[in-house]
């Protein structure tokens, strides 16, 4: 019988491996019944990720060259001529972005579901150290990609890093490997990105899994039950006792079943959509670059073009490391008390607060609108109808307009930068004294062209903005004269 | 269990020095020092690139002043004057000479105060924008609007033989400018 022979094999080698107290120690492991949720399958589809992450990196690092004159080339190589390149990089891309979202929902599960509490409080910590190795690994990939973003990108972590009082200069050097971004900073980054911190997350997540396993996965949250610290162990001993079951094979169903949809994801994403490909070489010398971070730190982008100029380094430099801190301290802060979210209103708020607005400064960071649109001036036309039967010197003020790059800071109707008021309907809300004045002038966050402006060239372009207005409103006069002088 | 009341103790015993006991004191001993020699080189390999040894500005051409007419900003770029052989084009830094008038100059980084983006120079209207978050600067360098906390960074310069000379080699940020 083939069976037979075929488990007399399997003894056999069990009998020289001992896998079997290890495997049901492990991915056998009782758990409640209640904990086989669908809202319990985000930390296994994040090890997935990370299996996968692994796995493409792997292949990538065979032809990937971490050398500051080559690294763009052979990324070019990668994606065009390596039979499956593109295709891995685009795993490696979706399943980076995957990763961070699912390590994100985990994360909010735990939050909402209280399973951070006594005495799971370390668990929480070291999902908290993977969140940011998770977020370095995300940086420091998106500096391999060796582009002008990547270039750009740097000099931005740098100048965040030069405002540290004190360490801001010996900081910028270890993280560059030097006074300036160049050959080093590029193998620092592959080291991290490809012996660090992969290191560090294996070891955390071993760690992360020894505490799932040790104090046992969380139960189902229960409207009205909490925890106390004097009883929790003998209630969940007793719901394991009652209601426990291996994990492998009964528990495990909805695990497998969203793994494999987030796998299929990747895999359709990375066909369809392809993997993000280098902008231009690493050249600084090649200016004309509107440089923006990859998705995840959109957000941050966002909060330095919006914070009042005064809070930036305050902000950078100690608020966010307490948030950090903060973050850390949840479980020991909150140790005991209710689970389930509807007996806590304020967690369950600050979620829906810290999401709104993470998702609202990512989205506009997509847009950047508080960034000049630096080609507006020669690219944007001024809209016909705002040129039609006007007199010469008002269609000298439209020439103004563009010639003076009015346009990369102001829109006319909604084409053009949008840093400053769209200009369009500018007639009814200043008048001409008022025009002037703040041409030459500028003020409220516009620079003065008092300098760059001949007198002729002013009194064409104010004569030009007093035509813009919708045809139906009336445009701004000067109270004190009525008459408009 | 502390309420209740204890027996004397006995004086600790020291535990005999046997030749096992020794021989794992020292076994560890040697093995705290050999970590503290390995440890000595790597730390130093990686802090190399913060405590400096050699100079990290140099004097550096960016070309004959005549290269540069009067009262207009020109890009100029030069080789990092430390680079090594695979830093391919990531060598090359780009600045904004103004040639003020004969051999008055001024000469910018190319980084945004604000957080390092490129600025471009846009001689029509005479300022200086920058693509990240909006900053600009007038020609001379002062902000004009935007978030920068201070004016655009500025090399050291010099007019020696009929050529420009900056003193460069480092990228400029808050805490250590050009």
């Amino acid at each position: 019988m083939g069976s037979s022979r075929l488990r007399a094999a399997g003894d056999w080698l069990e009998q020289r491996l001992g896998l079997r107290p290890l495997f049901e120690g492990s991915a056998g492991h009782l758990v409640p019944s209640n904990a086989s949720s669908w809202w319990y399958v985000f930390g296994s589809a994040t090890l997935v990720c990370l299996v996968m992450q692994i796995a493409t990196g792997i292949c990538l690092a065979l032809v990937y060259v971490p050398s500051a004159d080559q690294a763009w080339e052979s990324l070019q190589h990668l994606d065009f001529e390596q039979p499956f390149g593109w295709y891995l990089r685009g795993l490696h891309y979706w399943g980076s972005n995957f990763m961070v979202a699912l390590m994100t929902l985990h994360m909010i599960q735990v939050f909402l579901f209280g399973a951070y509490k006594y005495p799971r409080e370390l668990t929480w910590l070291c999902g908290c150290l993977l969140f940011l190795c998770t977020l370095g690994l995300a940086f420091t990939g998106q500096v391999l990609r060796f582009d002008q973003n990547a270039y750009w990108g740097l000099g931005i972590g740098v100048s965040i890093m030069g405002r540290i009082p004190l360490l801001g200069e010996s900081l910028t050097s270890l993280v560059l490997g030097g006074p300036i971004l160049a050959a080093e900073t590029l193998t620092r980054f592959f080291s991290l990105h490809v012996f660090v911190l992969p290191g560090l997350v294996i070891t955390l997540v071993v760690l992360h899994l020894r505490m799932v396993l040790h104090n046992g996965i969380n139960e189902f949250p229960t409207r009205g039950r909490g925890v106390d610290p004097e009883t929790y162990d003998a209630e969940y001993a007793e719901l394991i006792e009652r209601t426990g079951e291996p994990f492998f094979p009964n528990a495990i169903h909805k695990d497998l079943l969203f793994s494999a949809v987030v796998i299929g994801s990747i895999l359709a994403c990375a066909a369809i959509f392809g993997p993000k490909l280098p902008n231009g070489p690493p050249d600084p010398t090649l200016i004309d670059t509107v440089p923006r971070p990859d998705f995840y730190f959109l957000a941050l982008f966002s909060v330095f073009a919006l914070l009042p100029p005064y809070m930036e380094t305050f902000l950078i430099v100690y608020v966010m490391p307490v948030v950090v801190l903060a973050l850390f301290a949840i479980p020991f802060v909150s140790r005991s008390g209710a689970k389930h979210p509807a007996d806590r209103p304020v967690a369950v708020a600050g979620v829906v607060l810290v999401m709104t607005t993470v998702m609202t400064l990512a989205v506009l960071g997509l847009s950047s609108d508080w960034s000049p649109h630096m080609d507006a001036w020669k690219s944007v036309a001024v809209p016909v109808e705002m040129v039609e039967g006007r007199s010469p010197l008002e269609l000298r003020g439209a020439a103004v307009l563009q010639a003076k790059q009015c346009r990369n800071c102001h829109a006319l109707d909604g084409s053009g930068g949008k840093r400053g008021p769209d200009l369009g309907d500018v007639a009814t809300r200043l008048t001409e004294d008022q025009l002037i004045r703040q041409v030459l002038q500028g003020g409220g966050n516009m620079p003065a062209y008092g300098k760059n402006l001949s007198p002729p060239e002013v009194a064409a372009l104010v004569a030009f903005l007093r035509t813009l207005s919708p045809a139906d409103a009336a445009i701004a006069q000067n109270s004190a004269d009525p008459l408009g002088g | 269990m502390s309420d209740e009341p204890r027996e004397p103790m006995p004086p600790p015993a020291l535990p005999p020095v046997t030749r096992r006991s020794f021989l794992f004191k020292l076994g560890l001993g040697l093995n705290a020092l050999a970590a503290a020699l390995v440890a000595v080189p790597l730390i130093g390999y990686v802090i190399s690139a913060v405590v400096q040894t050699r100079a990290d500005q140099a004097w550096i051409p960016l070309g004959s002043i005549g290269d540069f007419p009067e009262r207009q900003t020109r890009l100029a770029t030069y080789r990092n004057p430390f680079r090594v052989a695979w830093d391919g084009t990531t060598a090359d830094i780009p600045c904004w000479v103004r040639r003020v008038g004969g051999e008055r100059f001024q000469v910018f980084a190319i980084n945004c105060a604000h957080l390092g983006c490129p600025v471009r120079w846009f001689p029509q209207s005479g300022l200086f924008m920058c693509p990240c978050h909006g900053g600009v600067y007038y020609e001379d360098g002062r902000v004009a609007s935007g978030p920068p906390p201070r004016g655009l960074f500025e090399y050291e310069y010099k007019v020696s033989q009929g050529s420009l000379w900056v003193r460069g080699g480092r990228v400029p940020t808050l805490s250590q400018t050009v």
